[in-house]
């Protein structure tokens, strides 16, 4: 318990500190970047657990993740397309996708009622992280108006997310 | 001369138009429409008599619900049209079961 903690507490560190250390503001390309990571990481998360849960209300969720990221990152691939930017891999993208894979390790060592609290747990908290992240630093520093409406949506789209978690966990207890 | 005319006729077909896309949406058949854009229900707030449709317009790439907690739910699929006809009891608020934060409300008059 101790250690699950301060791993999760370790992970969140990891994309302040790293978007801190970006030196202010990340560029179009890299908030491109770090957006369209952030759902390929929660698309792998809702694969895992569509191979492990039993709970209806978790597989909804995944379904609903899965899904809805899937559609964000075509929306997003095709606005780069069209305005020819190219994403850029930096430094925020390579922390959140070396912490996805520590939790997804972690994540994967469980079965039932402890896989679905702690994959439920985990989609609070990395929501909320991505959405602290869009609010404060991705939408604010976006120079492109149409990529700063995606994220916009994007937002919206988190939000919601991390609300349908929230009544998920508290179905679980 | 010829202009005018035409400036005449666009802008009664168009007064037209209005007239009936007002009656449309007011509810002359019977139906109540609602749009889902950008995680939004729009208009937020319906007033519909009971046996009237309520119509749900999903523009967004996500699948989208009319939920009612503890009540009834519409799922409303990607680009699609979903509907349901309104009850006596249907003066409700419902949500997104999806998106939460997606809110809506439903009024029957009598
Ligand atoms: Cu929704």
């Amino acid at each position: 318990m101790k250690t699950l903690f301060a791993l999760f507490g370790a992970a969140c560190l990891v994309l302040t500190a790293s978007l801190a250390n970006a030196a202010d503001k990340p560029t179009d390309p890299q908030i491109a970047h770090i957006a369209y990571t952030a759902g390929v990481i929660d698309v792998e998360a809702a694969r895992l657990a569509l191979s492990k849960t039993t709970s209806a209300d978790v597989k909804a969720f995944a379904e609903s993740m899965q899904k809805d990221h899937e559609a964000v990152n075509d929306m997003a691939l095709a606005l780069v397309k069209k305005l020819n930017v190219t994403p850029e891999d930096n430094a925020t993208s390579q922390a959140l996708s070396t912490a996805a894979e520590e939790k997804r390790a972690e994540l994967g060592k469980l079965d039932g009622a402890a896989f679905d609290k702690a994959y439920i747990d985990n989609e609070v908290a990395f929501h909320q992280q991505v959405n602290g992240a869009l609010e404060t630093l991705l939408i604010p520093s976006a120079q492109n108006a149409e990529l700063k409406g995606l994220l916009e949506t994007g937002l919206k789209l988190f939000q919601g997310h991390q609300q349908h978690a929230e009544h998920v966990a508290a179905g679980l207890k | 001369m010829t202009a005018r005319l035409l400036n005449r006729r666009q802008l009664l077909a168009t007064g037209a138009v209005v007239l009936v896309g007002n009656t449309l949406a007011r509810a002359r058949n019977g139906t109540v429409h609602v749009t889902i854009e950008t995680l939004a229900f729009l208009p937020a707030e319906i007033e519909v008599k009971a046996g009237e449709t309520i119509e749900w317009t999903n523009k967004d790439r996500f699948a989208h619900t009319a939920t009612v907690e503890g009540g009834w739910e519409v799922l409303i699929p990607p680009g699609k049209v979903a509907t349901r006809i309104a009850t006596a009891t249907d003066t409700v608020e419902y949500y997104c079961r999806f998106h939460p934060n997606m809110k809506g409300r439903i009024k029957v008059s009598a």
